[in-house]
């Protein structure tokens, strides 16, 4: 099943919306899972208990940024560091939820509620386009995903010893392929498929020369393509 | 496990609950100006693009192509044709296994 898009009219009840989004959700669930799953192994390696790693996923969830701060406490750095790049490689959450603001009703405290589901696959299908969100398809497709992520870091963490080097298991690739199929759900058109190479060549330019996480920020500045208006069609 | 650790679990929970209700905070029940959603819409390939390039090729502040790459582009040719994400996620991992134990 492809990354199914929210579709343009955010109008259907909440529930509908809901189990909507769990279906759409799911297919990312199971690769979470496996996702997770080399997560509880590395953390275990890092110095994690079992139970250290399963309480990060669940009070986490954000995988690239758990990646990020056990490699660093792996490396031999502190907490500072540690936190300092989790930071850096969620600090896209913030344009993410800039986007989102909008379609989030309530006080500031429901709104910052609201805005902690968000991880890059249900913000990515919950868009309505026109810059709009259906907030509870978006609830749906990241609640099975919260499941698996926490199931697997514990199989990993529990079960490490029978799993083995994931990267000899190529587990390493389940990261970057989990974000192409959400990406190649995204190039609907020439403007979309020019915005992710520019993003894609910013975020290149800065490897060299930036902390992880500061190229993919970056890369957002592509998206300013869409200040420049589309040239209508003459009637 | 060492109470260090734990405040890193901490620490990386705080920030990131910080980080994701920042946007919605400090923006949410605004109208935003029209021009705004031409760009929100584009952030999404903007940024899933940097993800996937970084994840791929970048090792530390290098530029790296290996197995995992090539796993990863076969993934893409499968995902360009209509497969579904556990196909696209599953011939990237064969194919990533399998080419670390020809080429050791």
């Amino acid at each position: 099943m492809a990354a199914a898009p929210a579709p343009d009219t955010p109008a259907r009840p909440p529930r509908e919306s809901f189990r909507a989004g769990v279906r759409a959700g799911t297919p990312f669930a199971i690769v979470g899972f496996v996702l997770s799953l080399s997560f509880g192994v590395l953390a275990l390696k890092a110095g994690f208990s079992a139970l250290g790693a399963i309480a990060m996923s669940a009070v986490v969830f954000a995988g690239s940024a758990q990646f990020a701060a056990i490699a660093i406490v792996a490396g031999g750095g502190g907490v500072a560091p540690a936190v300092a790049a989790a930071a850096l490689m969620n600090s896209r959450f913030l344009p993410m939820g800039v986007a989102l603001a909008p379609s989030l009703p309530g006080g500031w405290l429901r709104r910052a509620a609201q805005g902690q589901p968000v991880v890059d696959s249900s913000w990515a299908m919950a868009s309505t386009g026109g810059g709009g969100f259906d907030r509870w398809f978006l609830f749906g497709a990241t609640a099975p995903q919260y499941v698996t992520w926490v199931a697997g870091t514990a199989a990993g963490a529990l079960g490490g010893d029978l799993i083995g080097d994931t990267d000899a298991l190529g587990l390493d690739a389940v990261y970057p392929a989990f974000f192409l199929a959400l990406l190649v759900a995204e190039l609907r058109d020439r403007r979309s498929r020019g915005v992710a190479l520019g993003g894609a060549l910013i975020a290149l330019s800065l490897v060299a020369f930036t902390p992880a996480g500061v190229p993919v920020l970056a890369a957002s500045a592509a998206a300013l393509a869409g200040l420049w208006r589309r040239r209508e069609p003459a009637p | 496990m060492s109470a260090q650790l734990w405040l890193v679990v901490a620490g990386c929970a705080i920030v990131t609950a910080l980080i994701k209700g920042f946007g919605p905070v400090a923006l949410g029940g605004r109208e935003l100006p029209a021009w705004v959603g031409g760009v929100i819409v584009l952030m999404a390939p903007a940024l899933l693009a940097a993800l996937v390039v970084t994840a791929a090729l970048a090792n530390g502040r290098h530029i790296a192509v290996g197995a995992q790459t090539a796993g990863v582009a076969l993934a893409g040719i499968v995902l360009a044709r209509g497969g579904s994400v556990l196909a696209g996620v599953a011939v990237a991992v064969v194919a990533t296994a399998g080419l670390r134990a020809v080429l050791g």
